[in-house]
């Protein structure tokens, strides 16, 4: 698995979880240096998982994110087959060692509603039609959690299914954003989604103006939950242009294995 | 599950309809139906109501005891929000474990209970980061036809508002009970409003054919000052555009103001 590799210095950085006096400074400048308005910088790769029909890794801040894509193939228990369309069995799964207090394995009350919420922000995207009576199963391992991980789940799952070679009218990328210390701020990290006033996760196909995924808790004027809202777009739309470039690179990148 | 066929045939009828601007049942888009709120209807639980919405039935109990806060906010009381879909409720229910359905459906209300503080929850630490009450809210929808995050979510409210809390005193960090009741804190009162988009309609309390053939749904929780204190996306494979949410929040502020008139005189 390629993502024990990329455990590299930021692993060791520390993981303190302080609550901070503020979150964002006179300059405008956030905990982690960066702007209001600026993403975490972000890593994805495709193909990633040798047994999976389809697989990606994503690291967004210190989130560390691994999905496998099975299917489409015969439903099972078999009650749960649709005869006009696919399912989409997905299962958001937190690692025990990827927060600071280890977290049981045993699936949570929010891991079940993750779980179900993703799937119906990947749903929209996928050609379910063509593949009547089977199942598309969605596995995303969270191996590190900083904030944000349903939308980086999301990103990485989206990646995965189109590295399955699943057809897709647009790929699905997602992005949160939130208020802090009376900001509006986008992709929100641990600290930021724990002290801050509120958290606005989006889920976005940019080619259909169609938000797949919109969740909110916290407290936003209308005002302030349609900058949000806009912001959360915006970011989604850096973060497509990088899903795109990794699903290029892939087949880049297999010519020179092959060479070796 | 009604067969994929006769929700087709169901949801061409109700798409041609609203095309028109009108509904199966003669309502308007944004129009709910009937609510009928029956307060204190459990003698044994601390607070209770039930909600009917049109058919659909819902009832809250609240249960108070105490217990110890978490770590990381020692000083207040602790809420919980449990939902079961009883399974007489629907031939769609079984019985067993909450599924993704009756989770979703409690994390729903719960969210919109804390994040509009509608309960001061400092008000219940009896001795902070030792003693706290415990507060359990626990949705029993009983009859489901469509709509069960706002009935839910307004017989939540209800019964919050109808919760007594015994007096007490604390002796050696024991609670003491003495008589007489004081009522819950109650000082925000959150409603949720959900939208059904189908076709290219939004509407509101969806009944249950409408919910069968919906394309996605979309709740927006409103606290009393008319700011947005939850959302949930959910249901179906379809999505919404940013105009149709921005829409939704227009129409979820009036429409949430007029609710919790109904909800805060009953």
């Amino acid at each position: 698995m390629k993502a024990n590799k990329k455990k590299t210095k930021k692993e060791t950085e520390s993981l303190s979880n302080k609550k901070p006096e503020t979150l964002i400074d006179k300059k405008g400048i956030r905990l982690d240096g960066r702007k209001l308005d600026e993403l975490r910088p972000v890593k994805m790769e495709v193909g990633v998982l040798p047994n999976a029909d389809g697989s990606a890794y994503l690291e967004q801040g210190k989130n560390k994110i691994l999905v496998g894509v099975y299917g489409p193939k015969e439903a099972h228990p078999r009650h749960i087959a649709q005869q006009d369309r696919a399912v989409i069995q997905c299962r958001y799964h937190m690692a025990p060692f990827s927060v600071d207090e280890r977290k049981s394995p045993a699936p949570s009350r929010r891991d079940v509603e993750l779980s179900k919420v993703i799937r119906e922000a990947l749903e929209p995207a996928v050609f379910l039609e063509y593949y009547p009576k089977t199942s598309i199963q969605v596995y995303i391992e969270i191996l590190q959690a900083d904030g944000g991980t349903r939308c980086a789940g999301i990103t990485t799952a989206a990646l995965a299914l189109a590295d399955a070679g699943i057809p897709m009218r647009d790929l699905v990328v997602a992005c949160a954003a939130g208020k802090a210390d009376g900001k509006i701020i986008v992709d929100l990290m641990d600290t930021e989604d724990k002290v801050g006033d509120a958290d606005v996760p989006v889920a976005y196909m940019p080619n259909l103006d169609a938000v797949t995924l919109l969740q909110m808790d916290g407290n936003l004027t209308v005002d302030e939950f349609e900058t949000a809202l806009n912001m959360a777009i915006e970011g989604s739309k850096q973060l497509y242009a990088k899903q795109k470039e990794a699903l290029k690179l892939k087949y880049v990148a297999v010519e020179e294995v092959e060479e070796e | 599950m009604t067969s994929s066929i006769v929700v087709r045939i169901k949801k061409k009828r109700i798409v041609e309809l609203l095309a028109s601007g009108k509904r199966s049942d003669g309502r308007g888009l944004n129009e709910y139906r009937n609510i009928q709120i029956d307060s204190g209807i459990i003698e044994r639980a601390e607070g209770s109501a039930r909600v009917r919405l049109g058919k659909t039935e819902v009832v809250v109990g609240v249960k108070i005891s105490t217990g110890a806060p978490f770590s990381d906010v020692p000083d207040k009381g602790v809420l919980t929000v449990n939902a079961e879909l009883v399974p007489l409720a629907s031939p769609d229910f079984e019985p067993g474990p909450p599924g993704e359905e009756a989770v979703e459906l409690a994390r729903v209300v719960d969210r919109g209970i804390r994040e509009s503080k509608a309960i001061d929850l400092e008000t219940l630490c009896v001795e902070s980061g030792k003693l706290v009450f415990v507060v359990f809210i626990d949705v029993y929808v009983l009859n489901h036809d469509g709509n069960l995050i706002d009935a839910s979510a307004i017989a939540a409210l209800a019964a919050l508002m109808n919760t007594k809390m015994f007096k007490y005193e604390v002796e050696d960090g024991q609670i003491v009970k003495k008589p007489g009741y004081t009522p819950l804190p109650m000082v925000n009162y959150p409603i949720a409003v959900t939208f059904a988009k189908i076709g290219n309609k939004l509407i509101l309390d969806t009944g249950i054919d409408e919910e069968q053939v919906m394309d996605a749904r979309l709740t927006m929780t409103m606290d009393q000052n008319g700011n947005i204190c939850a959302i949930q996306k959910g249901g179906g494979s379809g999505y919404f555009t940013k105009k149709e949410i921005l829409e939704a929040t227009k129409i979820a502020q009036k429409k949430t103001e007029e609710l919790r008139k109904i909800v805060v005189k009953s």
